[in-house]
């Protein structure tokens, strides 16, 4: 697993990089054969995610269902060199759960004329994007249990700081300093970015 | 002139895994407009959540939910590609989200007098942790009435304030708590004005005392 091809991507990459492929296909051509792969691969794991919060596995079912629906929808608005398709599914599986309990999150807006663009020469290649999620993935791999597992209760659970504090029995400072230095970690592998 | 005080890893992965409430986000929803750095740890962040999603086991049958998605897909239409936005107005000082929630930019705006020359506009939410409210602080003079419990998020939208030797400029964002005693003070030459978001102050659920917070203004 994982073997490193002579592009330096893993497997992963390289089916991160079909990924978004197929959902450049979907979006332009509505193919439902192009879907089936990221249904399969992303489906269950959304119905994984939704259950944390549910713990009704019908609406868990439901909401996994939903969010397919979006990412069919929304294909053609994914750009391959903003960022990976696991990372804009999941902002599209947050943002159902968000709804699904009535609550609001704000968010910015790229076409008001007080939004501030980035001037900095950034990812302008897909095949940068993918190094990068290589570099994440890597970086993610080499984390200490405690910081990773912190950080999939506050992405999974959706638990507040206090909450995962009281969840493991540790000091509220200590959480949030598993946060930073797991967050410090990520963006030292991503160098150059932050 | 880019943004030099930005927002906590704290408060940034809440922002990103969907955790945090209505008030707060809108405090770091209008930081992000005005600060790409922090776009860029957000979409680190988010970049994370996402390969944490690629890891999480594939439990159950999909075969179903597979076969019920392919029936629905034919129904199912693919979202219009917005028409061009509207005309952008040519400026404005108040980014989105924030623009929309108090109604309008600056000029449009109507403070409310909370003495000694300092205003303050309260903007409604469905947040019940909060108060938000955007205040208009007079050149020279500090911030009024600051005393607070919990934590605050003061965003600069205009002017600049001193909190002891840090400049708070247009973007920055100042994280504060009960155990920090700070006077932020407007810098001479310029009103300056902020969102300011805060721990409710008052922790009684009874709506009755809630309906009546922003008419005693407690």
């Amino acid at each position: 697993m994982n073997k490193k091809n002579s592009d330096g991507l893993t497997a992963d990459d390289l089916s991160q990089g079909e990924m978004a492929r197929l959902l450049a296909i979907v979006g332009r051509e509505r193919r439902v054969d192009a879907f089936e792969a990221i249904f399969r691969f992303y489906a269950p794991r959304i119905r994984s995610f939704m259950a944390v919060k549910t713990k009704d596995r019908q609406t868990a079912e439901e909401l996994m269902q939903e969010t397919m629906a979006a990412v069919w929808n929304k294909a053609v608005q994914f750009d391959p060199l903003k960022g990976n398709v696991s990372a804009w599914i999941y902002t599209i599986a947050r943002n159902i759960r968000i709804d699904a309990y009535r609550r609001r999150r704000p968010e910015i807006d790229v076409n008001d004329p007080a939004f501030v663009a980035d001037d900095m020469p950034g990812a302008d290649e897909e095949f940068q994007q993918l190094q990068e999620a290589q570099l994440l993935r890597g970086a993610m791999a080499a984390l200490p249990a405690d910081q990773l597992d912190v950080l999939r209760r506050a992405f999974f659970d959706e638990a507040s700081h206090s909450e995962i504090a009281k969840d493991l029995g540790v000091p509220l400072g200590t959480v949030k300093s598993r946060i930073r230095l797991a967050f410090e970690k990520l963006r030292l592998a991503l160098d150059g970015r932050l | 002139m880019s943004v030099k005080h930005h927002i906590s890893d704290a408060f940034l992965v809440d922002y990103a895994s969907g955790s945090l409430s209505e008030g707060w986000s809108l405090a770091v929803a209008s930081h992000l407009a005005l600060c790409p750095e922090c776009r860029q740890r957000l979409a680190v962040m988010e970049g994370a959540a996402g390969a944490l999603l690629e890891k999480v086991p594939a439990d159950a049958d999909v075969e179903d939910a597979w076969a019920l998605f392919k029936t629905r897909a034919i129904n199912l239409e693919a979202e219009e590609i917005r028409p061009a936005p509207p005309a952008p107005e040519p400026s404005a000082v108040l980014p989105e989200p924030l623009r929309s929630y108090v109604g309008g930019d600056l000029a449009d705006l109507k403070w409310r007098a909370l003495g000694r020359g300092a205003y303050q506009i309260l903007i409604e939410t469905q947040d019940p942790e909060t108060q938000v409210r955007l205040l208009r602080i007079p050149a020279g003079k500090p911030v009024p009435e600051h005393t607070h419990d919990g934590r605050e998020l003061t965003l600069v939208l205009a002017g600049s304030f001193r909190d002891g030797e840090e400049l708070f400029g247009r973007g920055d964002i100042e994280e504060a708590d009960g155990d920090l005693l700070h006077t932020p003070t407007a810098t001479e030459g310029e009103d300056c004005i902020c969102l300011a978001v805060t721990e409710a102050p008052l922790k009684f659920s009874s709506w009755i005392v809630r309906l009546l917070q922003p008419i005693l203004k407690i």
